[in-house]
């Protein structure tokens, strides 16, 4: 852990009487990406802001290379910022707001020169140098921003929301070269979201936060496929929710009965008592849905015949709302080539045990 | 169909433009016309198309440097409104207060009282006879009255007093519009809070400056009451020098030709003006 180069230890963050940020611990190893993912109000920003400089921490301690920060200013921090609305200078041409930072880092102006033309190539937008931020499109503008921040050389890049104001093409190709340039580069970046398919698909590490409490912190897989509560796995995409009851085990398998009766088995075992109280979750994805009556290999356990009650197609998936004999609906989403199913087509499902996941009782 | 609704801005506003055109356009019309006209010695005004009344200003020092004077107190109350007003307009863009909109109501109120009123309660306080010198005098602090009015300086408190909330609005405007990402942007890249005051938010908010600027020129060049009351007779202005020639000596042709010079004077302003800087930033702040 000595690799941090970003550590928090118990940082709380008071505004008037409304807590923030609660009790957080962060360590950020170098040459990581880490997102922090949540809806909006959950700190996420505010953590980054207190990172940056820009909020004072109302208690605990910021870290950066070792050295306690809490009290030094931020144009001290060597640290890089992009905001959301990329925040260029209106008034200064494209070659001045790259060469902003290193104004005031006592650079040669042949110096200035060079890295601001290197700064530019990295970002693939050589030659718009004398160009004002306006003349630029908001993809190129949010490129000028990253140049102006990675052309300080600074320990820590902080991104905030750095995607959202542009459209989807536009921000999937963003995001691939934000990507890119960060492990090309190797510099630690902080990358705050409420996009989770922006967390899952460039993060090294996410961290998980709701009411300003860290909830889960882990790699894209972990947080996805092993969420530690009913928050994370709602928040990070479709599932099923049913309240259970541990029955026992059956050849290695933990069975459970849900409300209804009706009984499951998941490989998902944290050894919990007989009788124990849980919420089983299943991804809508991770369901097979096929005709009733075809046979699903290897398997004889959790297979259910229902009716399709609707069905949505979405393009690349489809999403199929079925209802079981006991009134139960299930939410499965097909990816496949095609989706042979339509409203009222008699289907089964099998829930693969080891997609189940048993997490503590929402309270 | 645009060939349909083209008439319809215009017939929106033509009940405006009738007021303005028989109001303003009219009499100003009338004020130029009158400035070629001939005053006989017997006091007729005689028709003429004839310059001797721009001659009479130019004749000698007395008026051109009136005009001067008048220059340059409209500049001293753009310099004083300035540097008065930026520090309250930043105070209100930054502040997170909830009272904000009550504090911008507040710079506004004046203009609930008459100028006049206000003009004239400074004497109250600022006469021989009035608050201060009182006070100073009960508590033997000076022996006779201090004169502290009608002078430049009198004039000019009576002509901030009056201009400053026109300049605090257009300069809070401009510093509003500015991206609040932008100061954390500069700072993050090495800025100090005041590097950071130089480099983006002074230069972001220059066009409300010399908005401002301009409104607070413009209406102090042409203004008549602060000078009346709170000035002495040599700190007349040219709105004075009309007055006195009109209603005075009722000597109509020569008080207009006194206009149309001062009207021309500020007419080259505002043009150079609208043509180096635009004049779209204070309809901004106006609306």
């Amino acid at each position: 852990m000595n690799n941090s180069i970003v550590q928090l230890r118990n940082v709380v963050k008071r505004f008037d009487d409304v807590l923030a940020v609660e009790k957080m611990d962060l360590d950020i190893e170098e040459g990581t990406l880490v997102t922090l993912l949540g809806p909006s109000g959950c700190g996420k920003t505010t953590i980054l802001r207190m990172i940056a400089g820009l909020e004072d921490c109302s208690e605990g301690d910021i870290y950066i290379k070792g050295k306690r920060v809490n009290d030094v200013p931020v144009h001290k921090r060597n640290l890089g910022m992009i905001f959301q609305d990329y925040a260029l200078f209106p008034h200064k041409t494209i070659y001045d707001n790259v060469a902003f930072g290193l104004k005031y880092r006592d650079v040669s102006k042949a110096e200035i020169k060079k890295r601001v033309t290197r700064a530019l190539e990295t970002v693939r937008l050589p030659g718009v140098e004398f160009r004002k931020p306006a003349q630029l499109s908001g993809g190129q503008q949010q490129r000028i921003a990253l140049a102006r921040a990675i052309v300080i050389e600074p320990d820590v890049l902080l991104m905030d929301e750095p995607l959202s104001a542009l459209d989807e093409n536009l921000r999937e190709e963003m995001r691939q070269e934000v990507d890119n340039l960060q492990s090309e580069l190797g510099i630690t970046t902080i990358f705050v979201t409420h996009d989770q398919r922006e967390a899952l698909s460039m993060s090294d590490n996410i961290i998980v936060m709701k009411d300003g409490l860290k909830q889960q912190e882990g790699g894209p897989e972990e947080v996805y496929d092993a969420p530690v509560n009913h928050f994370v796995a709602d928040f990070l995409g479709h599932c099923n929710f049913y309240a259970c009851r541990i029955l026992g085990r059956e050849n290695g398998l933990l069975k459970v009965e849900v409300a209804d009766g009706k009984t499951l088995y998941s490989e998902h075992d944290e050894g919990w008592d007989v009788g124990k109280e849980l919420e089983l979750l299943v991804r809508a994805q991770k369901i097979e849905v096929v005709a009733r009556g075809d046979t699903i290999p290897d398997t004889e356990v959790n297979i259910f015949d229902g009716i399709v009650k609707s069905r949505m197609y979405m393009g690349g998936e489809a999403w199929y709302f079925v209802e079981l004999q006991d009134g139960t609906v299930v939410h499965a989403i097909s990816i496949s080539r095609e989706f042979p199913f339509r409203d009222k087509d008699a289907v089964t499902l099998h829930i693969p045990p080891r997609h189940c996941r048993l997490i503590p009782k929402e309270t | 169909m645009t060939q349909e609704k083209s008439w319809k801005p215009w017939a929106l506003l033509s009940p405006a433009l009738t007021a303005v055109f028989f109001f303003l356009v009219v009499p100003t019309l009338f004020v130029i016309v009158y400035s070629f006209w001939l005053r006989a010695p017997t006091g007729q005004d005689i028709p003429a198309f004839q310059f001797s009344n721009y001659a009479k200003f130019f004749a000698d020092m007395f008026y051109p440097g009136l005009l001067i004077r008048t220059i340059r107190v409209a500049l001293e109350a753009v310099a004083l409104s300035l540097i008065m007003g930026y520090i309250p307009a930043y105070f209100f863009s930054q502040t997170k207060s909830k009272h904000k909109n009550m504090l911008i109501i507040l710079i506004l109120l004046p203009f609930w009282v008459s100028f006049i009123i206000r003009a004239m309660s400074w004497i109250n306080i600022l006469g021989d006879t009035g608050l201060i010198n009182y006070v100073l005098l009960k508590l033997h602090i000076i022996a006779n009255p201090i004169s502290m009015l009608y002078n430049e300086g009198s004039v000019l408190m009576g002509l901030v007093q009056f201009l400053l909330p026109f300049m605090i609005l257009n300069i809070y405007v401009s510093l509003e519009g500015i991206d609040k990402n932008l100061v954390p942007a500069a700072k993050s890249l090495g800025c100090t809070e005041w590097q950071a005051f130089k480099e983006v938010t002074l230069p972001l908010s220059l066009p409300g400056v010399s908005a401002g600027s301009l409104l607070v020129f413009v209406l102090a060049a042409g203004t008549y009451l602060p000078p009346m009351i709170l000035g002495g007779p040599q700190n007349a202005m040219m709105a004075n020098m009309v007055f006195k020639r009109v209603i005075g000596t009722l000597d109509w042709p020569f008080g207009s030709a006194i206009s149309v010079i001062l009207l021309v004077l500020i007419g080259l302003i505002v043009y150079a003006y609208n043509r180096y800087l635009g004049i779209s930033q204070i309809f901004k702040s106006l609306s």
